[in-house]
């Protein structure tokens, strides 16, 4: 009988973005393949992650190298759970265009967020708005 | 002769511009500045170029890559010229899908295929 397992828990203050990104990527990784997430979730919250941690170093904290981001992850066999928080004064996520409205489809930008909430079970942004909580459903119903 | 760059490499067929990425996470966002600018460098003395983007190695791709083939598009439209995509992994087509740029871009399955296209 295989033993499963155990709870995966990280809490890791980021305060550069290419080596926070490759920390935590890293790590998430391990955990995800140790709770037999399959390719597909693995394409998906890897693309989350780093949309999510992007946004809070370049648009949260505005790419004040004083600044950091705060990461946190809990990971089983059932679902992945991650919350993201930047030191900025947050926004109203209902605020930003929606990229594929015909308008808007040729702006280069802001698409970050739709990309998260696409390939996420689950996307909260906590007011001030400065923290995103994200769960990817290993099972979906 | 292929020009290898740090992370593209642009070659002349017939023609026609083909640029295959060497890496397969287009993820990072100074490496996509960096490939923006090398895919501008890319038609830079062309007009009318046609370009063929192939996507074979690539895995990942993040929402600032997707600015920067809407920006080299821009640039290869400005020049009057053409621009197709093809080769995409299931997944990578799949964020063209969510964010409805299949529907900017001429998307293709093969280099054939995209070729065809090309007048």
């Amino acid at each position: 009988m295989t033993t499963p397992a155990p709870l995966f828990h990280c809490d890791h203050t980021l305060c550069e973005l290419r080596t926070g990104l490759e920390l935590v990527q890293d790590e998430v990784a391990a955990a995800l393949a140790a709770h037999g997430y399959e390719d597909g979730a693995m394409f998906a919250i890897r693309l989350a992650l780093e949309e999510a941690i992007v946004n809070g170093f370049r648009h949260g904290n505005r790419s004040d190298p004083t600044k950091c981001v705060f990461f946190r992850a809990t990971i089983d066999s059932v679902s992945a759970e991650f919350e993201i928080e930047d030191q900025g004064p947050g926004f109203d996520p209902r605020m930003i265009p929606d990229p594929t409205e015909d308008d808007n489809l040729e702006i280069p930008s802001g698409r970050g967020v739709m990309l998260i909430k696409a390939y996420m079970t689950d996307v909260e942004y906590v007011r001030p708005g400065n923290k995103l909580r994200m769960r990817y459903a290993k099972l979906r119903a | 002769m292929a020009k290898p760059s740090s992370h593209i490499s642009v070659r002349k067929i017939d023609g026609v511009t083909r640029i295959d990425f060497l890496d397969r996470n287009i993820l990072d966002e100074l490496n996509i500045h960096q490939i923006g600018e090398e895919l501008l460098k890319s038609v830079e003395s062309e007009f009318r170029p046609k370009v063929i983007v192939v996507f074979t190695n690539v895995e990942h791709m993040s929402s600032a890559a997707y600015g920067t083939f809407m920006k080299f598009n821009e640039r290869v439209k400005s020049r009057d010229g053409q621009l197709r995509l093809c080769e995409l992994k299931p997944r990578v087509y799949e964020g063209f899908v969510i964010t409805k740029l299949n529907r900017i871009f001429s998307i293709h399955e093969s280099w054939a295929a995209a070729l065809d296209t090309l007048t």
